[in-house]
Order: C-alpha cells, then structure tokens, then sequence
C-alpha cells in the first residue's frame, strides 16, 4: 500500500482552499496529484507520488550515482569475470 | 517509464546479485518491513538470484494484513448503513470480517466505493452533503500525510459529513517489538523507502544501536532491492549495525517536513493493537482531540460488534517472520486469494498471496 510512483509534474495550479494542485505525468497517463508537501516544485521536476499526494522531489544527482556505482561494479565485473556481465548490461548502464 | 524502467534492469540486478554473493561468507536473516518489497522480491523473483545462505523474511508492513478485525467488522457495520457512503482503497474491501466483508456489503446494496486519494472522499462529501461520507484511513506512515490532509481540508471547509475510520500504524515501533521478542531470528532490516520519504531515517538509529543490526532504508524496484540487500550483507560481514540510506533518491535524514507537520496537527501517537500480532505500545496514529468531530469511531456506535478470527489462520506467525507462508497447513487449501482466511491472503502485499500468486510454495 506504501506504493509510490514516480511522475514528471507538467503543470501547477493552485487550488481554491489553499492546497498546491497540479498535473503530474506517468507514462502515458496523466493525474491531478496534490502538491502541498512539495512547496518547491516546479514544472519539469519528477515526484514520487503516493495516494493522490507528491511526497518527494526525485533527486537526480542521487539517482544518476546508484547507476554510476553499478557500473563501477560491472567494470570490474568485466576485469574478472565476462559472463557476470552480458554486453546489454553494460550498455544499458551507460 | 523513468525511474522505473532503468531500476528493472536485468543486467544490472545479476550484477548486483553477483556482488552480494562475492560479498557473503556465513548465512544472514534479513527481513524486509514492507510488503510492497515482498510483493517486489517475489514478482521479480529476486529471491531466486539470491545466495541459498541468505534467507529474506517477509515482514508485517502491510496495512491490509494487520488492520485489527474488530475494525474490519466496525467498517463493515457502518458501511452497511443507508445513509453511509463508505469509501476505501481498494484492497481493504476483500478482507474478510467476523462475518462478511466490505465486498459483500456491496453486493448486498451498501454504497461502498473505491478511491485512489482520500481527497476524492472529501470532494464526495461535498457533492453529497445529505450523505455521511466515511474513509477508511489505514496505512503507514507514507498515507498518513494524505489521510491528514483531507481531516485538514474537511475541517477547514467546515463539512459535517465526512469522518475517517483510522488505523494509522508505525513502523520503528514494530522493528522494536520484533527485535525485542526472545526467539527473534533476523539479523538485518530493509526499512521501507516511503515511509523514511515522509518521517525520515532518524527514529532508525537508535534500534540499530539498540539490538546492533544495520537498517538499510530501501527503495521497491528490483535494482533498489538488490542494492539494499548487497548493502546490509556488507555491514553484517563488517559487523556493523548502523542506519544506512540506499534510496537517496527519494528519503534522506529529516524526511518531508510539510508533510510530518500536518501529521503531527492532525494526529498523535496511540497504543495500537496490530492483527494477528497484538497491542504493541505508541505504534498508531489516533486524531487529535479538537478533530474528534472527523472520528467515525465516535459518530458511529458499533460497541455491540462481536469479532472472531478464524481459527486456522496463522497470520500472527507469519507477521512476526516465525513461519513462512507454506508452513501453514491452511495455505492453498482451505486459504487462496479466492476465499482468504486471513488478511495476509488477501492484498497483493500480503506474504500469503504472494508466495500463493508466485508459486513459492517451499
């Protein structure tokens, strides 16, 4: 139930009692999320969203360095073991 | 999809597997807290990719499953009223009560509906004001903001029809009261992602200090998992046992100030009885005196309802990760996801219905 599903938000509106709403993307679909808990955001910035609510900004620097760390691990990978890591994957990775 | 697609990588999960078994020597227990990580670990199939020596037990983090029955019964029984509009996320209506279930109270003409924000029950209030518009606000601390808000909103749009039926839980209290049982087996913690997004990775520090075992707050998608996994094995080889964070992209320390603020405004801490497991002590969330009005426990007596659980569910053991699912003579035979005798059968996150749905029957 904790599920949260992170969305591009496209557009922000302001709500008539006070609460921050806008229109966040998910693939292809589009909804109307709450963004009260999110006062920073703007237009083009990926949320995490929960229950109709952005609970977080995603943090792309952090996101890019799990990947970099990975691929860290897969050149190293490379160095001592070739079947550990199929082409694709490192592909992928870059 | 960004941010997911990438983080379901198979290369890049076999490379994390191939890191998590270069990195282990000796058997680990880990359990991870939330059922959306089991749901995830089993749909993926990433228990399978892992070394035979290092065992995953499910956790309680599934709000379906440890809503109390007597709560189930006190939904059914306002649910059933004519001038009720009861309204829920969908997979507490499947949950089987003393007697019936928010789905049969349905099917026998109830008006129960299902949301996806519990703002879409406050605007029905509006829309519906000769109506008494109920939500049930079960959850983590991930939908407490959520749940707080439309008390908030409520409140300052003065509705007299909307109230939430609450059954708020905590987690590190849980992480507590399962580190603190005499025969506790598990060595490590995958903390769960959103609910460390919204309260933050602080409250962890002290039980990893306490029991000395590393919490290693993690994300749900496969490359989350593995990461978070490959993280803990690390500190347990070192001997380590701190708070570590391998969901940066969203958590950090301090979690989402907006969002804790309006929780603690609205709610406060409660002893809190968990199905199956017990009263574990300051683990709920219960409204503040001056929001009592939005309390459908108050505006709707249900003092009379008489509760009983099934007797052959064991769904208590398999909370705490006694017993695995398959260890329960019911499970596949009398209990499957088509008629659940507990609630660990019934939601997606549940370990029952996950291990039943993905065919891990060992």
């Amino acid at each position: 139930m904790c599920l949260g599903v992170p969305g591009k938000v496209v557009s922000i509106t302001r709500h008539e009692v006070g609460m921050q709403m806008g229109r966040v993307q998910f693939g292809g679909i589009q909804k109307e999320v709450c963004l009260s808990f999110v006062p920073e955001i703007q237009v083009g910035h990926y949320v995490i969203v929960h229950a109709g609510f952005a609970i977080s900004q995603v943090d792309e620097e952090e996101a890019a360095l799990t990947f970099e760390i990975l691929r860290q691990m897969g050149d190293l990978a490379e160095l001592t073991d070739t079947e550990a890591t199929p082409g694709a994957v490192g592909d992928a990775l870059r | 999809m960004r941010f997911v697609d990438e983080y379901r990588d198979g290369g890049a999960v076999r490379l994390a597997a191939a890191a998590i078994k270069a990195a282990q020597s000796r058997p680990w227990s880990l359990m991870e807290i939330c059922g959306g990580q089991t749901h995830s670990i089993l749909k993926f199939g990433l228990d399978q990719l892992l070394p035979e020596a290092l065992t995953l037990v499910h956790g309680p983090g599934c709000p379906v499953c440890v809503t109390p029955l007597e709560l189930i019964d006190q939904a059914v029984e306002i649910a059933a009223r004519p001038e009720v509009i009861f309204t829920s996320f969908g997979d507490m209506l499947r949950v089987p009560g003393s007697r019936e279930s928010l789905m049969q109270v349905k099917a026998e003409g109830g008006d129960v509906r299902i949301v996806y924000s519990p703002l879409d029950a406050v605007a029905l209030a509006q829309a519906n004001p000769t109506r008494q518009v109920v939500f049930f606000a079960v959850g983590f601390e991930t939908t407490a903001p959520a749940n707080a808000m439309s008390v908030w909103r409520a409140h300052e749009l003065r509705l007299d029809n909307f109230s939430i039926l609450c059954s708020h839980v905590l987690v590190p209290p849980a992480i507590d009261a399962i580190l603190g049982a005499p025969d506790c087996r598990i060595q490590g913690f995958l903390a769960a992602g959103h609910v460390c997004t919204v309260e933050g990775t602080h409250d962890y520090e002290p039980l990893a200090d306490k029991y000395h075992v590393p919490i290693v707050v993690t994300g749900f998608e496969p490359v989350d998992l593995m990461a978070g996994i490959l993280a803990c094995v690390k500190q347990l080889e070192k001997g380590e046992a701190v708070v570590e964070n391998a969901y940066k992209r969203s958590a950090n320390r301090d979690g989402n100030p907006p969002a804790r603020a309006l929780v603690r405004r609205v709610f406060e801490t409660c002893d809190r009885a968990w199905r199956g497991i017990g009263v574990i002590p300051q683990s709920g969330l219960a409204l503040r005196g001056e929001f009592a009005a939005f309390d459908a426990a108050r505006r709707f007596d249900s003092s009379h309802i008489k509760t009983e659980e099934p007797k052959e569910c064991i769904a208590g053991q398999i909370l705490l990760g006694r017993k695995r699912p398959s260890q329960c003579s019911a499970f596949g035979q009398q209990c499957t996801p088509e008629h659940p005798l507990g609630a660990p059968m019934v939601s997606a996150e549940g370990a029952c219905a996950a291990c039943y749905g993905y065919r891990r029957t060992a």
